[in-house]
């Protein structure tokens, strides 16, 4: 697509742009070093400093973080996936009374922050930090699940469900048999998506106090002298971000495998057109 | 109800700092946004480089971190800050604007390639094409996206409530410390707020996405 946007660089423009590139990795490496030598001012290179990482309680204590961060997202993950089924055939319902009452709801579920209903469940059902953790993941992915496999649903074509029927099908056995196969797998990325989001909201976690990869930072940095707060902080945030980017790009590597398939096998299951078969 | 009522003046003025740090960060984030995409899409090297790390980066960091950082971090390095608002609105604007460049991104995509070639050939250079041919039209199909992304960051800023700043979180957090009885009223008040704000511009959103839809 860039390549549309200006010409084929002749030994002109290819200067020029070697010209920008040098001049505009000079000034990010100049941000680099501005940022690198004001850290070392206030002794962050110190070795002492990063001698704790040589210390086994503390990788310990961080080890134990990332497992409380990602039992709180496996937990919520296979909490909220069924429900946000269950909230997607009552959003889709047949029957107004169910229907309406159930985009209500999960319009007031999307519209909320996370961490307030984490609050919410912490201190109005008196429950641990982690029930609360995992309450306010659940009900908010299960809205957006329920949203994102309904838009799967209502993007297939119209003869799914009515051939279903057609067939006999009850309208629940239509949906579960014959749509909500090919929804979820149309909607995989958005789906893997939303997992890492889901992974990403678990330090939310921190502000109710659950003793998350962060929480553990604090409580080090709180233990250990402020003086280390900047080399736990640094690489608890390096491990978090290198968790996420793996699953990102898990997500990235199944979006594309599920558009290969998708496309192959739409382009043989669809008959030809009538008219196009009669010239 | 009657929590709500005797403390109205509070939750108002937590409302109106939430809306302040959402327009705030929201306009930041748009420009440094847009940037970013066109730093993206750019003849040099250096600079899509960098704008690919940052969006990487920024869009695989956890909100709570980014906020760390900014208003704990930051201050142990040296950078003090007059009120923690500024933490919280750099925190919000630097996340926000990785999602922002992605949807730009994707909106610059989306124009047809026609467009870009036909202001090649009257002779447009590569700023020109940007500015007056392919953003304005990717503008407009990436706006449904982008409110999506501004209702997330109303809901995001709720964070900056537990890092000093004293917001509709912030204060709801309070009053429920202070009214232990009450607290599922009081909770339940500061997420009409927030609906206050998420709800018409969901509907705004999807008004304009039929909107631009039909005119396709």
């Amino acid at each position: 697509m860039s390549s549309v946007l200006y010409d084929v660089p002749g030994p002109k423009a290819r200067r020029v742009s070697l010209i920008g590139s040098v001049l505009g990795s000079v000034l990010i490496l100049g941000l680099v070093a501005w940022i690198i030598t004001t850290l070392a001012e206030q002794g962050i290179f110190q070795g002492q400093r990063w001698a704790i990482f040589t210390r086994g309680d503390v990788w310990s204590l961080l080890g134990n973080g990332v497992l409380t961060t990602l039992s709180a997202a496996a937990v919520a993950a296979v909490l909220a996936f069924p429900l946000g089924l269950l909230l997607c055939l009552l959003r889709i319902s047949d029957i107004a009374a169910i229907r309406i009452p159930t985009r209500i709801v999960l319009e007031f579920l999307r519209g909320m922050p996370v961490v307030l209903m984490m609050l919410f469940v912490l201190l109005v059902f008196a429950s641990g930090a982690f029930t609360a953790v995992v309450a306010g993941l659940v009900l908010y992915n299960a809205a957006v699940f329920a949203e994102i496999i309904r838009a799967g649903i209502q993007s297939l074509p119209k003869g799914q469900r009515e051939a279903g029927l057609t067939v006999g099908l009850t309208s629940f056995q239509s949906r579960m048999i014959i749509e909500l196969p090919q929804a979820i797998r149309r909607m995989m990325p958005s789906l893997v998506a939303q997992l890492v989001v889901l992974l990403k909201d678990t330090s939310l976690g921190y502000i109710v106090s659950y003793e998350e990869l962060l929480r553990k930072v604090q409580i080090m940095a709180d233990f250990l002298g402020p003086d280390f707060l900047f080399p736990i902080f640094f690489v608890a945030a390096a491990i978090y971000i290198a968790i996420n980017i793996v699953v990102s790009r898990i997500a990235v590597w199944i979006e594309r495998r599920g558009t290969v398939k998708a496309a192959g096998g739409v382009a043989k299951a669809e008959p030809e057109p009538i008219e196009a078969a009669v010239p | 109800m009657d929590v709500i009522i005797e403390n109205l003046p509070l939750y108002w003025e937590g409302f109106l700092r939430t809306l302040f740090l959402s327009v705030v960060s929201g306009a930041i984030a748009l420009v440094l946004g847009t940037l970013l995409a066109a730093a993206r899409v750019s003849p040099v090297a250096a600079l899509r480089g960098f704008s690919m790390t940052y969006v990487e980066v920024l869009r695989n960091t956890p909100l709570t971190i980014a906020f760390f950082f900014a208003a704990i971090v930051l201050p142990r390095l040296g950078v003090r800050f007059e009120q923690f608002e500024v933490a919280a609105i750099i925190a919000l604007s630097t996340y926000t604007a990785a999602f922002i460049a992605e949807a730009v991104r994707s909106g610059v995509n989306s124009v047809h390639v026609g467009q870009a070639e036909a202001a090649r050939s009257i002779g447009m250079q590569f700023g020109q094409v940007l500015s007056l041919i392919i953003l304005p039209q990717a503008l407009r199909t990436v706006i449904p996206p982008l409110i999506n992304i501004l209702i997330a960051l109303t809901k995001n800023s709720s964070v900056a409530g537990a890092f000093f700043v004293l917001e509709l979180f912030g204060y709801g957090r309070q009053l429920a410390n202070a009214n232990g009885d009450q607290v599922m009223t009081v909770l339940l008040g500061v997420a009409f707020f927030y609906l206050l704000i998420t709800v018409p511009l969901g509907i705004l959103a999807s008004t304009v996405e039929r909107k631009v839809a039909i005119s396709r």
